[in-house]
């Protein structure tokens, strides 16, 4: 199939649909409003469902119905509607739905701002909302990697029966790039005989819930969702490495900030410094043992994390190099985006520390 | 010999948690009679709500959801839009439905969401112990008006089936009472007849069932039930709000 120019949030829907998700619930906001304004338009065509709902909270309630009926469902939204749906999508993962959500950040805290930020790390990887779960985070850093990701995105949830997550930001969602829809393998995935679609007797009946009222049974559900979660770190954990052979300083950054950094290390590299990038993908599972690989190399003298934040991801990775090699941080927030020559400063500053 | 009164087919054979004297076993029968005498079981998905009827979903004998608190009529939304030719209904407590949930009723009613619901008023939060609820009296006493509704403070009892009434997209309201024989025979009546307007994808439907709590009330169960007919239904007047052509 040959490559079409698209923003990045009309690429998302278009991938969701030729994914087969044919049911969508959401509630405007700015920056991912063409999301639902694509879905709107193409998913009757499709013999799909899009409602507007009347919250964000109602929104995220309606996906909880629609995947545990069986559908293959999304919804997606910004920042303080991701907070609102928090209650929601800690239920999701507790009764163990298959879904999407996309986050299409923007700048926090409060009513923040509209433009890209990288705020909701925090929010996405730790938790969220309450209880011991986690989502499956992507983070797609280009158009084409957005639809491929969507698509993996629904694969991953329903084998694990997991909510996933696409973390993307103003940025990516409002860019142009060309694409192209692939025809993809689908993962070979269960049976969802679990869902609520009417009890004829033909299997055990269907309950939905994520209330254990008994404490033993409770702890051993949760045992068993992270019981998935060390099968998910050990098949689903993605990274991109780019030029670590010989890296003197090895940055790391994920989405829109990993496209900035690749600049400034064209930068660096016509001064003679060899920079390396480790990209994330998958943001949990973070790729923890890709960051232990390169902290034991002799020729990797530092990390550099930048975020547009204030600093969130960097605590993985200082986490992951275990005090082996200095990790140093460079962010700008609430929308600001971080210049290729202002990274490329910080580098020498963290090499100049290091020399 | 021929039996006249058996457990409908619809309700698990399994006792029950209510306290004694609670109306919600009451109901939750008539809801399950009103499914076998339909014969809508095999197609029947429940919505169960966060209060005393979170375990509805153990007690109904079809495919269930547990909604979080407030939620159910999105939840069933998504359930029903999935699946346009099954049943979909929610049991709502009153804090459930018009407190936390209020927007969710509202708009679920307004959009004409081809569900039932079944609402249990009994003028307080039972499942936490007492407290004050949208639909509680005024001057009646909870753990959280202990001097009693105030309207200044606390505003009015809401009356939800006439402001849902108002609604284009509802297409059948009534509220009932079970304080005794006749009226639970016709509380029965109502909740077969929204089923049936559900059947006819006629729009939303929904049944309000004045109950009891004898435990957050503090009386004993014949208390309670004399209590309901004097109290609570002058305010909220027994009939059909809504009914479509
Ligand atoms: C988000 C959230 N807030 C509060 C609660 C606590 N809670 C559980 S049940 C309930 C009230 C239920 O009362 P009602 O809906 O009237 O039903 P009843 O128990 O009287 O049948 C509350 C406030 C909760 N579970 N979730």
């Amino acid at each position: 199939m040959s490559k079409v120019l698209m923003k990045g949030n009309e690429a998302i829907a278009e991938a969701a649909i030729q994914a087969g998700c044919r049911y969508f619930f959401g509630y405007p906001i700015t920056p991912q409003n063409e999301i639902p304004a694509y879905m709107a338009k193409r998913l009757p065509q499709a013999g799909g469902t899009f409602l507007q709902a009347e919250s964000e909270v109602a929104a995220i309630n309606m996906v909880y119905g629609a995947a545990g009926a069986g559908a293959r469902v999304m919804t997606s939204s910004s920042s303080p509607g991701i907070s609102l749906k928090q209650e929601g999508i800690s239920y999701i993962a507790g009764a163990e739905l298959p879904c999407l959500i996309v986050n299409i950040v923007r700048g926090g805290p409060g009513l923040g701002g509209i433009q890209p930020a990288q705020s909701d790390y925090f929010q996405s990887v730790k938790g969220g909302g309450h209880g011991d779960y986690h989502l499956v985070v992507l983070a797609p850093s280009t158009i084409q990697e957005m639809v491929d990701l969507v698509q993996e995105g629904f694969d991953i949830a329903d084998q694990y029966r997991n909510p996933v997550m696409i973390l993307g930001d103003g940025m990516l969602g409002q860019m142009m790039e060309p694409v192209e829809f692939e025809e993809r393998k689908s993962r070979r995935l269960p049976p969802k005989d679990w869902a609520t679609t009417g009890w004829k007797g033909d299997r055990p009946r269907a309950v939905i819930n994520s209330l254990f009222i008994n404490p033993q049974v409770l702890e051993n559900h949760v045992n068993k969702i992270y019981r998935k979660y060390q099968e998910i770190k050990a098949n689903e954990t993605m990274a991109e490495c780019c030029n670590c052979e010989d890296a003197e300083i090895i940055v790391s950054a994920y989405g829109t900030t990993a496209r900035i950094v690749k600049s400034a290390m064209e930068m660096a590299a016509r001064k003679g410094i060899k920079v390396g990038l480790i990209r994330p993908i998958t943001l949990w599972p973070f790729p923890t043992e890709t960051f232990q690989e390169w902290a034991q190399r002799d020729h990797v003298k530092a990390f550099l994390t930048v975020e547009m934040s204030m600093g969130q991801m960097v605590e993985d990775v200082t986490l992951s190099i275990g005090g082996k090699k200095p990790s140093h941080f460079y962010g700008r927030t609430g929308g600001m985006v971080p210049n290729p020559a202002d990274i490329l400063a910080e580098i020498e500053k963290v090499r100049g520390g290091n020399a | 010999m021929a039996k006249v009164f058996e457990r409908p087919k619809s309700l698990i054979d399994i006792p029950m948690h209510y306290c004694p004297g609670c109306t919600h076993g009451i109901v939750h029968r008539l809801v399950a009679e009103a499914m076998d005498e339909l014969n809508i079981r095999e197609k029947t998905i429940g919505v169960a709500p966060v209060g005393c009827a979170v375990f509805a979903y153990d007690y109904f004998n079809c495919d269930m959801q547990e909604a979080a608190h407030g939620r159910a009529p999105a939840v069933a939304a998504g359930i029903k839009r999935v699946h346009p030719d099954n049943v979909v209904f929610t049991y709502q407590g009153d804090g459930d439905l018009a407190s936390i949930g209020a927007a969710e009723i509202v708009h679920a009613a307004n959009r004409g969401e081809k569900i039932t619901t079944v609402f249990i008023n009994n003028a307080i939060y039972g499942m936490t112990g007492g407290q004050m609820a949208p639909t509680t009296l005024l001057d009646q006493v909870t753990a959280t008006s202990p001097y009693g509704r105030k309207p200044e403070t606390e505003g009015y009892p809401i009356r939800v089936s006439e402001m849902l009434a108002t609604l284009e997209g509802a297409a059948y309201i009534e509220r009932v009472s079970v304080h005794d024989i006749k009226h639970i025979v016709r509380a029965k009546k109502a909740i077969r007849k929204a089923f049936e307007y559900q059947l006819e994808g006629r729009g939303f439907t929904l049944v309000e069932v004045l109950s009891t709590c004898p435990t957050n009330w503090g009386m004993t169960p014949a208390e309670s039930l004399k209590w309901l007919q004097d109290n609570m239904i002058p305010y909220y007047p027994l009939g059909v709000k809504k009914e479509a052509k």
